[in-house]
Protein backbone atom coordinates (compact mmCIF):
# COMPACT_ATOMS: atom_id res chain seq x y z
CA UNK A 1 0.00 0.00 0.00
CA UNK A 2 1.52 3.18 -0.96
CA UNK A 3 -0.33 5.38 1.22
CA UNK A 4 0.37 6.41 4.57
CA UNK A 5 -3.32 6.58 5.89
CA UNK A 6 -6.22 4.37 5.49
CA UNK A 7 -9.00 6.84 4.39
CA UNK A 8 -8.94 8.92 1.55
CA UNK A 9 -11.65 11.10 0.51
CA UNK A 10 -10.79 10.38 -3.31
CA UNK A 11 -11.48 7.18 -2.53
CA UNK A 12 -15.72 7.82 -2.04
CA UNK A 13 -15.39 8.75 -5.67
CA UNK A 14 -14.54 4.87 -6.36
CA UNK A 15 -17.29 3.81 -4.83
CA UNK A 16 -19.06 2.63 -7.46
CA UNK A 17 -16.15 0.78 -8.64
CA UNK A 18 -17.24 -2.10 -5.94
CA UNK A 19 -18.85 -4.23 -9.07
CA UNK A 20 -15.23 -4.77 -10.73
CA UNK A 21 -15.33 -7.57 -8.19
CA UNK A 22 -18.26 -9.07 -8.04
CA UNK A 23 -21.41 -7.01 -10.49
CA UNK A 24 -24.27 -8.80 -9.37
CA UNK A 25 -24.33 -8.69 -6.09
CA UNK A 26 -22.90 -5.00 -6.55
CA UNK A 27 -25.23 -4.07 -9.15
CA UNK A 28 -28.44 -5.32 -6.52
CA UNK A 29 -26.83 -3.22 -3.57
CA UNK A 30 -26.64 -0.12 -5.80
CA UNK A 31 -30.39 -0.57 -7.51
CA UNK A 32 -31.55 -1.23 -3.29
CA UNK A 33 -29.67 1.72 -1.93
CA UNK A 34 -31.56 4.31 -4.78
CA UNK A 35 -34.54 2.28 -4.01
CA UNK A 36 -34.34 3.11 -0.41
CA UNK A 37 -33.24 6.94 0.09
CA UNK A 38 -35.84 7.86 -3.05
CA UNK A 39 -38.65 10.15 -1.48
CA UNK A 40 -41.33 7.45 0.39
CA UNK A 41 -43.53 7.59 3.64
CA UNK A 42 -39.96 9.21 4.80
CA UNK A 43 -38.78 12.52 2.60
CA UNK A 44 -35.46 12.46 0.99
CA UNK A 45 -34.52 14.77 3.23
CA UNK A 46 -35.54 13.17 6.52
CA UNK A 47 -33.51 10.08 4.89
CA UNK A 48 -30.23 11.80 4.44
CA UNK A 49 -30.70 12.90 8.36
CA UNK A 50 -30.87 9.40 9.45
CA UNK A 51 -28.25 8.32 7.53
CA UNK A 52 -25.91 11.40 8.95
CA UNK A 53 -26.84 10.39 12.32
CA UNK A 54 -26.25 6.64 11.00
CA UNK A 55 -23.04 7.94 9.62
CA UNK A 56 -21.85 8.77 12.78
CA UNK A 57 -22.55 5.88 14.92
CA UNK A 58 -20.60 3.37 12.41
CA UNK A 59 -18.12 6.02 12.51
CA UNK A 60 -17.31 6.27 8.49
CA UNK A 61 -15.85 9.18 7.10
CA UNK A 62 -16.64 8.95 3.55
CA UNK A 63 -20.57 9.16 4.88
CA UNK A 64 -19.87 11.62 7.05
CA UNK A 65 -18.86 13.31 4.13
CA UNK A 66 -21.36 12.41 1.35
CA UNK A 67 -24.53 13.07 3.89
CA UNK A 68 -23.29 16.45 5.50
CA UNK A 69 -23.43 17.53 1.61
CA UNK A 70 -26.70 15.71 0.73
CA UNK A 71 -28.03 17.04 4.55
CA UNK A 72 -27.26 20.56 3.40
CA UNK A 73 -28.38 20.14 -0.37
CA UNK A 74 -31.52 18.70 0.73
CA UNK A 75 -32.23 22.03 2.67
CA UNK A 76 -31.07 20.52 6.21
CA UNK A 77 -29.55 23.45 8.37
CA UNK A 78 -26.54 23.33 10.71
CA UNK A 79 -29.14 22.86 13.60
CA UNK A 80 -31.09 20.26 12.37
CA UNK A 81 -27.80 17.98 11.92
CA UNK A 82 -26.40 18.34 14.68
CA UNK A 83 -29.90 17.60 16.84
CA UNK A 84 -29.80 14.22 14.30
CA UNK A 85 -26.47 13.18 15.57
CA UNK A 86 -27.33 14.27 18.90
CA UNK A 87 -30.19 11.55 18.59
CA UNK A 88 -27.34 8.90 17.53
CA UNK A 89 -25.21 9.65 20.27
CA UNK A 90 -27.90 9.48 23.01
CA UNK A 91 -29.04 5.69 21.56
CA UNK A 92 -25.22 4.97 21.82
CA UNK A 93 -25.11 6.36 25.16
CA UNK A 94 -28.30 4.93 26.53
CA UNK A 95 -27.29 1.85 24.68
CA UNK A 96 -24.30 1.45 27.54
CA UNK A 97 -26.39 2.96 30.23
CA UNK A 98 -29.17 0.43 29.97
CA UNK A 99 -26.06 -2.13 30.70
CA UNK A 100 -25.58 -0.86 34.06
CA UNK A 101 -29.03 -2.40 34.66
CA UNK A 102 -27.71 -5.52 34.89
CA UNK A 103 -24.02 -4.22 36.76
CA UNK A 104 -26.91 -3.16 39.81
CA UNK A 105 -28.73 -6.49 39.31
CA UNK A 106 -25.68 -8.35 39.97
CA UNK A 107 -24.19 -5.97 42.36
CA UNK A 108 -27.36 -6.07 44.76
CA UNK A 109 -27.83 -9.87 44.24
CA UNK A 110 -23.80 -10.24 45.98
CA UNK A 111 -24.16 -7.15 48.31
CA UNK A 112 -25.67 -6.87 51.81
CA UNK B 1 -15.28 42.97 -5.02
CA UNK B 2 -14.78 46.39 -6.65
CA UNK B 3 -14.85 48.51 -3.25
CA UNK B 4 -11.96 46.37 -2.41
CA UNK B 5 -10.35 46.46 -5.79
CA UNK B 6 -10.24 42.83 -5.88
CA UNK B 7 -8.59 41.61 -9.36
CA UNK B 8 -11.99 39.84 -9.75
CA UNK B 9 -13.71 42.78 -9.94
CA UNK B 10 -12.30 43.20 -13.65
CA UNK B 11 -14.14 40.56 -15.47
CA UNK B 12 -11.30 39.83 -18.19
CA UNK B 13 -9.52 38.25 -14.87
CA UNK B 14 -13.19 35.97 -14.07
CA UNK B 15 -13.26 35.05 -17.31
CA UNK B 16 -9.16 33.98 -17.14
CA UNK B 17 -10.24 32.13 -14.52
CA UNK B 18 -13.14 29.89 -15.88
CA UNK B 19 -10.82 28.92 -18.50
CA UNK B 20 -8.01 27.90 -16.59
CA UNK B 21 -5.44 30.65 -17.80
CA UNK B 22 -4.84 32.57 -14.13
CA UNK B 23 -4.95 31.44 -10.64
CA UNK B 24 -5.81 27.85 -11.12
CA UNK B 25 -4.38 24.96 -12.63
CA UNK B 26 -7.47 23.83 -13.60
CA UNK B 27 -8.50 23.32 -17.24
CA UNK B 28 -12.26 21.71 -18.18
CA UNK B 29 -13.78 20.89 -21.50
CA UNK B 30 -15.48 23.80 -23.19
CA UNK B 31 -18.54 24.17 -22.63
CA UNK B 32 -19.63 24.34 -26.67
CA UNK B 33 -17.74 20.92 -26.81
CA UNK B 34 -19.71 19.59 -23.74
CA UNK B 35 -22.97 20.47 -25.37
CA UNK B 36 -22.65 18.81 -28.66
CA UNK B 37 -23.79 15.58 -26.62
CA UNK B 38 -27.06 17.49 -25.95
CA UNK B 39 -28.77 17.72 -29.33
CA UNK B 40 -26.40 20.62 -29.79
CA UNK B 41 -23.95 19.31 -32.69
CA UNK B 42 -22.62 22.13 -33.96
CA UNK B 43 -21.63 23.73 -30.92
CA UNK B 44 -23.92 26.90 -30.97
CA UNK B 45 -26.86 27.38 -28.84
CA UNK B 46 -29.72 29.73 -30.63
CA UNK B 47 -32.34 31.56 -28.78
CA UNK B 48 -35.95 30.40 -29.11
CA UNK B 49 -38.17 33.20 -28.89
CA UNK B 50 -37.67 36.51 -26.70
CA UNK B 51 -40.58 36.42 -24.07
CA UNK B 52 -38.61 38.22 -21.01
CA UNK B 53 -37.30 41.51 -21.76
CA UNK B 54 -34.82 41.35 -17.83
CA UNK B 55 -33.78 44.87 -17.09
CA UNK B 56 -30.69 44.96 -14.38
CA UNK B 57 -31.51 48.26 -13.29
CA UNK B 58 -28.26 48.77 -11.17
CA UNK B 59 -26.00 47.99 -8.83
CA UNK B 60 -26.98 49.75 -5.71
CA UNK B 61 -28.51 47.68 -2.75
CA UNK B 62 -29.18 47.69 0.78
CA UNK B 63 -27.58 44.61 1.24
CA UNK B 64 -24.35 42.69 0.66
CA UNK B 65 -24.44 39.21 0.05
CA UNK B 66 -21.67 36.55 -0.25
CA UNK B 67 -22.76 35.29 -3.08
CA UNK B 68 -23.84 38.59 -5.36
CA UNK B 69 -23.41 37.81 -8.82
CA UNK B 70 -23.61 41.85 -9.58
CA UNK B 71 -21.31 42.73 -6.70
CA UNK B 72 -23.81 45.08 -5.50
CA UNK B 73 -23.93 46.85 -2.21
CA UNK B 74 -24.70 50.22 -0.91
CA UNK B 75 -21.88 51.89 -2.11
CA UNK B 76 -22.77 51.40 -5.61
CA UNK B 77 -24.43 54.67 -6.12
CA UNK B 78 -23.33 55.59 -9.93
CA UNK B 79 -24.42 52.10 -11.77
CA UNK B 80 -28.03 53.15 -11.70
CA UNK B 81 -30.06 53.01 -15.48
CA UNK B 82 -30.99 56.49 -16.04
CA UNK B 83 -34.97 57.81 -17.23
CA UNK B 84 -33.18 58.05 -20.55
CA UNK B 85 -32.65 54.19 -20.79
CA UNK B 86 -36.02 53.48 -18.75
CA UNK B 87 -37.64 55.31 -22.06
CA UNK B 88 -35.81 53.13 -24.50
CA UNK B 89 -36.64 49.77 -22.63
CA UNK B 90 -40.53 51.79 -23.08
CA UNK B 91 -40.11 52.18 -26.59
CA UNK B 92 -39.27 48.85 -27.30
CA UNK B 93 -41.90 47.08 -24.87
CA UNK B 94 -44.24 49.10 -26.52
CA UNK B 95 -43.20 48.04 -30.21
CA UNK B 96 -42.89 44.34 -29.66
CA UNK B 97 -44.89 41.49 -28.41
CA UNK B 98 -42.72 40.53 -25.61
CA UNK B 99 -44.75 39.33 -22.89
CA UNK B 100 -42.88 39.81 -19.73
CA UNK B 101 -40.50 42.54 -17.82
CA UNK B 102 -37.84 41.18 -15.52
CA UNK B 103 -36.83 43.70 -13.00
CA UNK B 104 -33.87 43.03 -11.23
CA UNK B 105 -30.60 44.79 -9.90
CA UNK B 106 -29.08 45.55 -6.98
CA UNK B 107 -32.58 46.39 -5.05
CA UNK B 108 -34.49 47.41 -8.33
CA UNK B 109 -37.01 49.89 -6.14
CA UNK B 110 -33.86 52.11 -4.52
CA UNK B 111 -34.01 53.32 -8.23
CA UNK B 112 -35.22 56.36 -8.59
CA UNK B 113 -37.66 55.57 -11.43
CA UNK B 114 -38.83 52.26 -10.44
CA UNK B 115 -41.84 52.85 -9.55
CA UNK B 116 -42.70 54.69 -12.83
CA UNK B 117 -41.34 52.22 -14.77
CA UNK B 118 -43.70 49.68 -13.51
CA UNK B 119 -46.65 51.96 -13.94
CA UNK B 120 -45.44 52.19 -17.28
CA UNK B 121 -45.03 48.61 -17.80
CA UNK B 122 -48.50 47.63 -16.41
CA UNK B 123 -50.35 50.22 -18.79
CA UNK B 124 -48.22 48.03 -21.76
CA UNK B 125 -50.33 45.42 -20.29
CA UNK B 126 -46.92 43.19 -19.58
CA UNK B 127 -46.41 40.94 -17.18
CA UNK B 128 -43.98 42.62 -14.09
CA UNK B 129 -41.90 40.21 -12.38
CA UNK B 130 -39.72 42.39 -9.31
CA UNK B 131 -36.41 40.37 -7.75
CA UNK B 132 -36.91 42.21 -4.58
CA UNK B 133 -34.95 41.58 -1.78
CA UNK B 134 -37.28 41.54 1.11
CA UNK B 135 -35.32 43.59 3.56
CA UNK B 136 -35.52 46.58 1.23
CA UNK B 137 -39.55 46.90 2.15
CA UNK B 138 -38.56 47.73 6.00
CA UNK B 139 -34.74 49.51 5.04
CA UNK B 140 -36.83 52.39 5.38
CA UNK B 141 -40.68 54.26 5.67
CA UNK B 142 -40.65 55.40 2.50
CA UNK B 143 -40.83 51.40 1.16
CA UNK B 144 -43.34 50.58 3.79
CA UNK B 145 -45.74 50.77 1.19
CA UNK B 146 -44.17 48.96 -1.52
CA UNK B 147 -46.46 45.96 -0.62
CA UNK B 148 -49.78 47.86 -1.52
CA UNK B 149 -47.57 49.24 -4.44
CA UNK B 150 -46.97 45.64 -5.68
CA UNK B 151 -50.66 44.73 -5.39
CA UNK B 152 -51.82 47.70 -7.21
CA UNK B 153 -49.57 47.17 -10.41
CA UNK B 154 -50.28 43.25 -10.38
CA UNK B 155 -46.25 42.70 -10.14
CA UNK B 156 -44.91 38.98 -9.15
CA UNK B 157 -42.58 38.89 -6.22
CA UNK B 158 -39.53 36.89 -6.26
CA UNK B 159 -37.62 37.01 -3.44
CA UNK B 160 -34.48 35.36 -2.14
CA UNK B 161 -34.13 33.40 0.62
CA UNK B 162 -31.31 30.99 0.75
CA UNK B 163 -33.15 29.43 4.15
CA UNK B 164 -36.06 29.08 6.20
CA UNK B 165 -33.07 29.42 9.31
CA UNK B 166 -31.68 32.40 10.31
CA UNK B 167 -28.25 30.84 10.53
CA UNK B 168 -28.42 30.03 6.88
CA UNK B 169 -29.76 32.55 5.44
CA UNK B 170 -27.48 35.47 7.64
CA UNK B 171 -24.16 33.29 6.73
CA UNK B 172 -24.90 34.60 3.22
CA UNK B 173 -26.92 37.53 3.20
CA UNK B 174 -25.66 39.75 6.44
CA UNK B 175 -26.65 39.83 10.16
CA UNK B 176 -30.43 40.49 11.07
CA UNK B 177 -31.61 39.95 7.27
CA UNK B 178 -33.80 36.94 8.10
CA UNK B 179 -35.05 38.74 11.13
CA UNK B 180 -36.03 41.59 8.27
CA UNK B 181 -37.10 39.53 5.62
CA UNK B 182 -39.67 37.56 7.75
CA UNK B 183 -40.92 41.16 8.64
CA UNK B 184 -41.27 41.74 4.80
CA UNK B 185 -42.99 38.63 4.17
CA UNK B 186 -45.69 39.34 6.59
CA UNK B 187 -46.19 42.61 5.13
CA UNK B 188 -46.78 41.24 1.35
CA UNK B 189 -48.85 38.58 2.95
CA UNK B 190 -51.17 40.84 4.64
CA UNK B 191 -52.07 42.62 1.08
CA UNK B 192 -52.74 39.21 0.09
CA UNK B 193 -48.79 37.93 -1.38
CA UNK B 194 -48.63 34.19 -1.26
CA UNK B 195 -52.21 33.15 -0.54
CA UNK B 196 -54.50 31.05 -2.89
CA UNK B 197 -56.70 32.72 -5.12
CA UNK B 198 -55.79 36.59 -4.44
CA UNK B 199 -53.63 36.55 -7.74
CA UNK B 200 -50.57 37.93 -6.13
CA UNK B 201 -47.71 35.71 -6.85
CA UNK B 202 -45.06 35.88 -4.08
CA UNK B 203 -42.62 33.55 -4.99
CA UNK B 204 -39.02 32.80 -3.41
CA UNK B 205 -36.20 31.82 -4.68
CA UNK B 206 -33.09 29.02 -2.90
CA UNK B 207 -29.90 28.88 -3.81
CA UNK B 208 -27.00 26.92 -1.92
CA UNK B 209 -25.05 28.53 0.74
CA UNK B 210 -22.59 26.90 -0.03
CA UNK B 211 -20.37 24.53 -2.54
CA UNK B 212 -23.20 21.98 -2.63
CA UNK B 213 -25.51 22.20 -5.73
CA UNK B 214 -29.83 22.25 -4.76
CA UNK B 215 -31.48 19.18 -4.21
CA UNK B 216 -35.13 18.44 -5.61
CA UNK B 217 -36.83 22.01 -6.29
CA UNK B 218 -40.77 20.60 -5.01
CA UNK B 219 -38.92 18.97 -2.01
CA UNK B 220 -37.23 22.02 -0.71
CA UNK B 221 -40.51 24.03 -1.67
CA UNK B 222 -42.43 21.59 0.61
CA UNK B 223 -40.34 21.98 3.64
CA UNK B 224 -39.73 25.70 2.88
CA UNK B 225 -43.75 25.74 3.17
CA UNK B 226 -43.66 23.89 6.40
CA UNK B 227 -41.15 25.05 7.99
CA UNK B 228 -41.72 28.96 7.08
CA UNK B 229 -45.66 28.24 8.16
CA UNK B 230 -44.69 26.57 11.67
CA UNK B 231 -42.18 28.54 13.04
CA UNK B 232 -42.95 32.44 11.45
CA UNK B 233 -46.66 31.91 10.14
CA UNK B 234 -45.55 33.72 6.64
CA UNK B 235 -46.41 32.03 3.06
CA UNK B 236 -45.35 32.04 -0.33
CA UNK B 237 -46.49 30.55 -4.03
CA UNK B 238 -43.55 28.57 -5.08
CA UNK B 239 -39.93 28.32 -4.74
CA UNK B 240 -36.92 28.42 -7.70
CA UNK B 241 -33.92 26.35 -6.74
CA UNK B 242 -31.22 28.24 -8.46
CA UNK B 243 -27.26 27.04 -8.73
CA UNK B 244 -24.47 29.33 -7.73
CA UNK B 245 -22.69 30.17 -10.87
CA UNK B 246 -19.05 29.96 -10.77
CA UNK B 247 -18.22 34.03 -11.15
CA UNK B 248 -18.03 37.05 -9.47
CA UNK B 249 -18.32 37.00 -5.53
CA UNK B 250 -19.09 32.92 -5.39
CA UNK B 251 -16.16 33.04 -7.81
CA UNK B 252 -14.04 34.91 -5.32
CA UNK B 253 -15.39 33.02 -2.30
CA UNK B 254 -14.21 29.73 -4.39
CA UNK B 255 -10.90 30.53 -5.04
CA UNK B 256 -10.30 32.30 -1.39
CA UNK B 257 -11.49 28.74 0.00
CA UNK B 258 -9.49 26.51 -2.39
CA UNK B 259 -13.23 24.92 -3.71
CA UNK B 260 -12.99 26.52 -7.33
CA UNK B 261 -11.76 23.16 -8.78
CA UNK B 262 -14.15 21.08 -6.64
CA UNK B 263 -17.07 22.89 -7.61
CA UNK B 264 -16.11 22.90 -11.05
CA UNK B 265 -15.95 19.42 -11.33
CA UNK B 266 -18.98 19.26 -9.61
CA UNK B 267 -20.81 21.18 -12.61
CA UNK B 268 -19.47 19.16 -14.73
CA UNK B 269 -20.22 16.22 -13.47
CA UNK B 270 -23.83 16.74 -13.27
CA UNK B 271 -23.80 17.74 -16.55
CA UNK B 272 -27.30 17.33 -17.70
CA UNK B 273 -27.95 17.27 -21.36
CA UNK B 274 -31.60 17.69 -20.74
CA UNK B 275 -31.06 20.80 -19.18
CA UNK B 276 -29.58 22.62 -22.11
CA UNK B 277 -32.71 23.26 -23.96
CA UNK B 278 -34.44 25.10 -21.13
CA UNK B 279 -31.66 27.66 -20.52
CA UNK B 280 -32.76 30.91 -19.85
CA UNK B 281 -30.80 32.63 -22.72
CA UNK B 282 -33.14 31.08 -25.03
CA UNK B 283 -35.90 33.01 -24.35
CA UNK B 284 -35.04 36.25 -22.52
CA UNK B 285 -32.91 39.22 -23.26
CA UNK B 286 -30.85 41.14 -20.41
CA UNK B 287 -30.53 44.95 -20.84
CA UNK B 288 -28.01 46.49 -17.95
CA UNK B 289 -28.30 50.10 -16.51
CA UNK B 290 -26.35 51.61 -19.28
CA UNK B 291 -28.57 49.88 -21.93
CA UNK B 292 -26.39 47.42 -23.16
CA UNK B 293 -27.89 44.31 -23.89
CA UNK B 294 -26.74 40.49 -22.88
CA UNK B 295 -27.82 36.88 -23.30
CA UNK B 296 -28.28 37.10 -19.50
CA UNK B 297 -27.63 38.34 -16.25
CA UNK B 298 -24.58 36.42 -15.73
CA UNK B 299 -23.10 37.18 -19.21
CA UNK B 300 -23.79 40.60 -18.12
CA UNK B 301 -21.61 40.70 -14.89
CA UNK B 302 -18.59 39.19 -17.69
CA UNK B 303 -19.33 41.81 -19.52
CA UNK B 304 -19.96 39.67 -22.18
CA UNK B 305 -22.52 41.26 -24.78
CA UNK B 306 -24.75 39.64 -27.10
CA UNK B 307 -23.62 38.82 -30.72
CA UNK B 308 -25.67 41.26 -32.38
CA UNK B 309 -26.56 44.92 -32.46
CA UNK B 310 -26.06 45.36 -28.89
CA UNK B 311 -27.78 48.28 -27.32
CA UNK B 312 -31.01 49.34 -27.13
CA UNK B 313 -30.92 52.58 -29.15
CA UNK B 314 -29.91 49.99 -32.12
CA UNK B 315 -32.41 47.35 -30.56
CA UNK B 316 -33.54 44.88 -33.62
CA UNK B 317 -35.57 41.77 -32.50
CA UNK B 318 -35.32 39.75 -35.56
CA UNK B 319 -31.51 39.73 -35.05
CA UNK B 320 -31.50 39.27 -31.99
CA UNK B 321 -33.50 36.54 -32.25
CA UNK B 322 -31.30 34.56 -35.55
CA UNK B 323 -27.92 35.39 -33.23
CA UNK B 324 -25.81 32.65 -31.84
CA UNK B 325 -25.56 32.82 -27.78
CA UNK B 326 -21.96 34.07 -26.22
CA UNK B 327 -21.32 30.73 -23.93
CA UNK B 328 -18.42 30.26 -21.57
CA UNK B 329 -17.48 27.97 -18.71
CA UNK B 330 -19.62 29.88 -16.15
CA UNK B 331 -22.99 28.18 -18.16
CA UNK B 332 -22.34 24.85 -16.71
CA UNK B 333 -23.59 26.42 -13.56
CA UNK B 334 -27.21 26.45 -15.50
CA UNK B 335 -27.16 23.05 -16.82
CA UNK B 336 -26.30 20.90 -14.41
CA UNK B 337 -28.61 18.42 -11.95
CA UNK B 338 -32.15 19.90 -13.20
CA UNK B 339 -30.62 23.27 -14.47
CA UNK B 340 -31.01 26.22 -13.41
CA UNK B 341 -32.32 29.74 -14.26
CA UNK B 342 -33.82 32.69 -12.92
CA UNK B 343 -37.12 30.58 -12.62
CA UNK B 344 -35.67 27.80 -11.23
CA UNK B 345 -35.19 24.17 -12.56
CA UNK B 346 -35.54 24.09 -15.87
CA UNK B 347 -35.33 19.68 -16.59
Amino acid sequence: MSKKHYFDPEDLKKFGNIGEWQKPMADKFFSWYGEVFKEGALTEREKALIALAVAHTVQCPYCIDAYTTDCLAKGSDEEQMMEAVHVAAAIRAGSSLVFSTQMMNHAKDMTM
Amino acid sequence: MASRHSDLADTFFQLKVLNGKEATDARFPAFSEVIKQASFPDGRLRPTRIEIFQVNVGKLCNQSCAHCHVDAGPDRKEENMSRENFERCLDILARYDIPTVDITGGAPELNPHFRWFVAECRKLGKHIMDRCNLTVVVSNKKHHDLPEFFAEHGVEVVSSLPHYSALRTDAQRGDGVFEDSIKAMRMLNAVGYGKEDTGLKFNLVYNPTGTFLPGNQAALEAEFKRQLKRKHDVEFNHLFAITNMPISRFLDYLLETGNYETYMQTLLDAFNPAAVAGVMCRNTISVSWDGYLYDCDFNQMLDLKVAAPNHLRDFDLEALERRDIVLNQHCFGCTAGAGSSCGGQVA
